[in-house]
This record gives C-alpha cells, structure tokens and sequence, in this order.
C-alpha cells in the first residue's frame, strides 16, 4: 500500500476526516472559550487585587484573589479538569462547557499574574495625572491604565494562549473529542499510528503558527505610539 | 479678597518622617505663590497634599470656603487619653478628695465632648468628600516634574479625555477648545502626533494645556521646569508666566528662583516642613531675615 492508499484508507474509507474536523472545531471552541473567560477573570482578578492592597478594608478579597491564584496554579490541569467533570460538575453529561470553565479559570490565574505585573509596571504618575484631571479611580484604570499594561503584556498574553492551546490537548480525559482525541480514535479504527498524528501536529502548529502572526499584527498596531 | 485656598494646621508625614510640621496659609484669587526650599523640605508634599494625592494626617484644607480634609480629632486623641488615665489614677486612689475627682471627671467629660463633636462633624467631611473628591479636583490643575501625560493617546485626546469623560463639555467643544489653547502655546500642529515625539519642553506645555482644558480655578506646579534641558525652561516658563499675566491663581513648587522674583506676587521659604519665611519676592530674596534662607539663597543664587 502507497502512502497515498494509506491516508485514503485512514482518512476518507474509514471516516477520518470527519473526526478530525469535529476534533478541530471543539479545540478552537474549547480554547477560545477558555481565552475569553481567562481574560476577564484575569482582569478583574488584577484589578481587585491592585486595590485591595492600598485599601485594608479589602483584605478579604484580597486574600480571596491571592488564594485563587495559588490553588489554581497548584493545580495540574489534568487534575483541574477531573475534578470539574467528575466532583464539580457530576451530573453534566456534555465535557465542553466543563472543559471551557475549566480551562478558563485555570488560564484566568496565569492571566491575572499578567495583568497584575502590567499595572505595576505603568509609572505611578499615570495614575496621579488622571486622578488630578478629576477622573475616578475606575474610569482612570480603564482609560489609562489597563489600555498601556495590556499593551506592555501582549507577548506574554501571546505565550498564554498557546500554553493554552497546547493544553487543551487533555480534554480527551473527559471524553470531549477534541483534536488529540480524535487522532488516537482514528488510530484505534485503522492501526495507522503514523497519519493520524502526523496530522493532529500539523494543525496544532499552524494554529500557533496563526496565533503568533496575529498577535505581532496586533502589537504593532499598538505600538503607533512609541515611534 | 476672596480666600481660595486655606490651609490650616497641615501635618503629613511618612513611616516615621514628619515631613510637615503644621502648614497655615491662605491663597487668594490671582495669587502666584512660589514655594521654594531646599529639597526634602517637604515643598512637593505640600503641593499634593493641596491636591489630595497624598494623604494628610492632621488639619484642615479648604477650597473656596469648602471643606476639602479636615481633621482634627487626632490632636485631641493624646490629650483625651491623657485625661482618662488621669481619671482612671484618681479614681483608684482612695486618698483622693472628692471635689477634684469631680473636677477630673468634668475634665474629661468636656473634652470627651469636644472630640465627640469633632469627631462626627470629621467623619461626615470625610464621606462627603470621599463621594466628592473626583468633583473637587477638576477645580485644581496640576502640573507635574515628569509630564505625566498619557502616553498611549494622542495629544489631542490627551486633552479632550477628561472633560468629554466627566461630561463637561461635548466632544466638538473640547476640541474646540483645546485646539484653541494648543494654538496659544503653538503646537497646534502637533495635535494627532503622540506625546514621546515630542521634546520635553513641548510636553509640559501640553501638560499645562491638558490642566487648562478642565478649566480650573487653581493650578498647582510641581517643579514643573526641573527635568527639562536648560534650553526648554524658557518656552514652559514663558506659557507661565502668560498664565499669571491674566490673573490665574498659580501655586508654583520651583527652583528657578529668576521666575519667582519676576512673576510671583507672594513667595514662601518652607524649612523643615514648616513655612520658615514668607513675603514678596523683594522681602524674600533682598533682605532674608532667617540664616537659613540666607544660605540656601546663597547656594541656589
């Protein structure tokens, strides 16, 4: 058998293809879900935490955020996700919303460090000078605070979503079929160990491949402002 | 004159550093006072204290007769507790008489009073202000050493944020307005270029127009001239000195002392977080009374 016989036998005889086109779609599903919960449990995560340090009367959220990131980034995902489907989660029968939730609160932890070392590193003054036009706490923060520290942390937000990515290569623990799952099915139906996985890589990569292009579009689109 | 700022009793200090030791001074409508001193004399404190970017221990701060810190029932808190132990002392003493355990104890009872009243009437200042705070910066530009302007936002929008943000005007008219003020300081042209093209002195003329876009009744300088090439100081004071010519009420944290002899109306000389002179400029730099000034004088001159 050719090699080209072989992908037609793995592939398209045996229904291949359509396992890895539902494996793909789930990964982006599961990863894109997971991006946009990790954001915003990042940033508000961040935030509570920047001010509840100048604020003793916040300490319990503090201490609620603090406790947040070192038990989830103590955490193996695997474990994470285990105990979402099988404990949190018992009675779902569908492991993608599980999946999302689980992978966007353990990427919102990674985040919220992120978005945390971004606003620390913006001068003080920025605040100072928002605040002397007037502008409350939030509006500055939003305006002219989390805009310039988003912008500092684009590549490492960049190096969390492929982290992210890859990660969700494990959902296959909670029988969603994504992209790595689909590989090892097909490789059970047709014994070709060698395609299957070949292909899974190949995508994984130019995904990456992708995520990495746009990201450098979009920082070079922020950073108009430093010529 | 209309009092615009009062400042009594002004105590600030840090961990464990007393950096004012009691500030009074009134400003009035068209005032330029220069505050000078030698640095760690706590001239830039009491400028953000003026402000509220930092927070005050003790005293009392008002904005045109409006109440912006006041604080004073930590004063009495020593001599409360002072009274109470006293008390407390008597109390246990059996040999004591019993007319002056009386008088202690109306002692005590007056000042417990005092702080009392004190005390709420201070707490209430403090929520308004609290609520209000945001309301009652916009009346106070503020200028600072290192620009501060937002780097990420275009000069026009620099100073268009805040008074589109709060409402104070629509977008056409704080364009309007602040193409108007950029044409004045002539830098119109420069409007939708961003702030680190530009040099420094530009910056802190685009800094002091972005204060002036919010209208303000006061504007406070903290050193506004100090991290600029000597070359660029002339074109910052020059839009300064304009600014006092017609009739702003400036409170200037400097060290160009040529500028405070030439525009201020009013200098003061702070020592050791206290106001150790105060006068017209002639008062101050021809015939400084204290030793103190005479050296720094002598140095910065």
């Amino acid at each position: 058998m050719s090699w080209f016989d072989q992908l037609y036998y793995t592939f398209i005889e045996k229904d291949g293809y359509k396992y890895i086109i539902e494996g793909f779609g789930n990964t982006l599903l599961i990863t894109f879900g997971a991006l946009i919960i990790g954001v915003i449990l990042g940033v508000i995560v961040a935030v509570a935490k920047y001010y509840s340090e100048e604020n003793p009367k916040l300490k319990i959220i503090r201490w609620v955020c603090d406790t947040y990131v070192t038990v989830i980034r103590g955490i193996p995902i695997t474990v994470l996700l285990l105990i979402f489907f099988f404990v949190i989660f018992a009675s779902a029968d569908n492991g993608i919303p599980v999946a999302i939730i689980a992978f966007g609160i353990n990427s919102g932890a990674y985040m919220a460090e992120l978005v945390r070392s971004g606003i620390n590193a913006i001068d003080k003054g920025q605040m100072e000078a928002a605040r002397s036009l007037g502008l409350s706490k939030w509006q500055a923060m939003r305006n002219i605070i989390l805009p310039q520290a988003v912008k500092n942390i684009l590549p490492a937000i960049g190096n969390e979503c492929i982290a992210l990515l890859k990660e969700t290569s494990v959902a296959g623990y909670v029988a969603v079929r994504d992209l790595t799952l689909a590989s090892t099915l097909i490789i059970n139906n047709t014994y070709d160990f060698v395609n299957p996985l070949l292909l899974s890589a190949l995508i994984y990569l130019a995904l990456v491949i992708i995520m990495t292009k746009l990201l450098s579009v979009f920082e070079k689109k922020l950073k108009r402002s430093e010529r | 004159m209309e009092k615009i700022i009062e400042v009594k009793n002004l105590y600030k200090s840090f961990e464990n550093v007393e950096v004012l030791r009691g500030i009074d001074i009134d400003i009035y409508r068209g005032d330029v006072l220069c505050v000078i001193g030698a640095s760690g004399s706590g001239k830039s404190t009491f400028l953000r204290c003026l402000n509220l970017l930092e927070k005050v221990d003790s005293g009392e701060i008002k904005l045109s007769g409006e109440y912006l810190f006041k604080n004073e029932h930590k004063i009495l808190e020593p001599k409360l507790k002072a009274a109470k132990a006293a008390l407390k002392a008597a109390k246990k003493d059996k040999s004591t008489a019993a007319d002056k355990l009386l008088l202690l104890e109306d002692d005590y009872r007056e000042l417990k009073e005092e702080y009392d009243a004190l005390y709420t009437e201070e707490r209430d200042i403090a929520k308004y202000i609290g609520k209000n705070i945001d309301l009652l910066r916009q009346k106070m530009g503020m200028v600072f050493q290192q620009f501060n302007l937002f780097p990420h936002l275009t000069i026009l929008r620099n100073l268009t944020l805040a008074p589109t943000m709060l409402k104070l005007a629509t977008p056409e008219e704080a364009n309007e307005r602040a193409l108007a003020l950029l044409e004045r300081v002539g830098l119109r042209d420069r409007a939708n270029d961003y702030p680190n093209q530009l040099s420094g002195g530009q910056k802190q003329r685009v800094a002091i127009v972005r204060a002036l876009c919010m209208n303000p009744e006061v504007m406070l300088f903290d050193e506004p001239t100090s991290a600029l090439d000597p070359e660029m100081v002339g074109e910052v004071l020059d839009v300064m000195k304009e600014l006092a010519g017609e009739g702003m009420t400036m409170i200037v944290v400097t060290h160009e002392m040529g500028f405070a002899r030439e525009v201020a109306n009013r200098v003061i000389f702070l020592d050791d977080g206290v106001i150790a002179e105060e006068g017209s400029p002639e008062e101050l730099f021809d015939n400084p009374k204290s030793e103190r000034l005479k050296s720094f004088l002598s140095k910065v001159l």
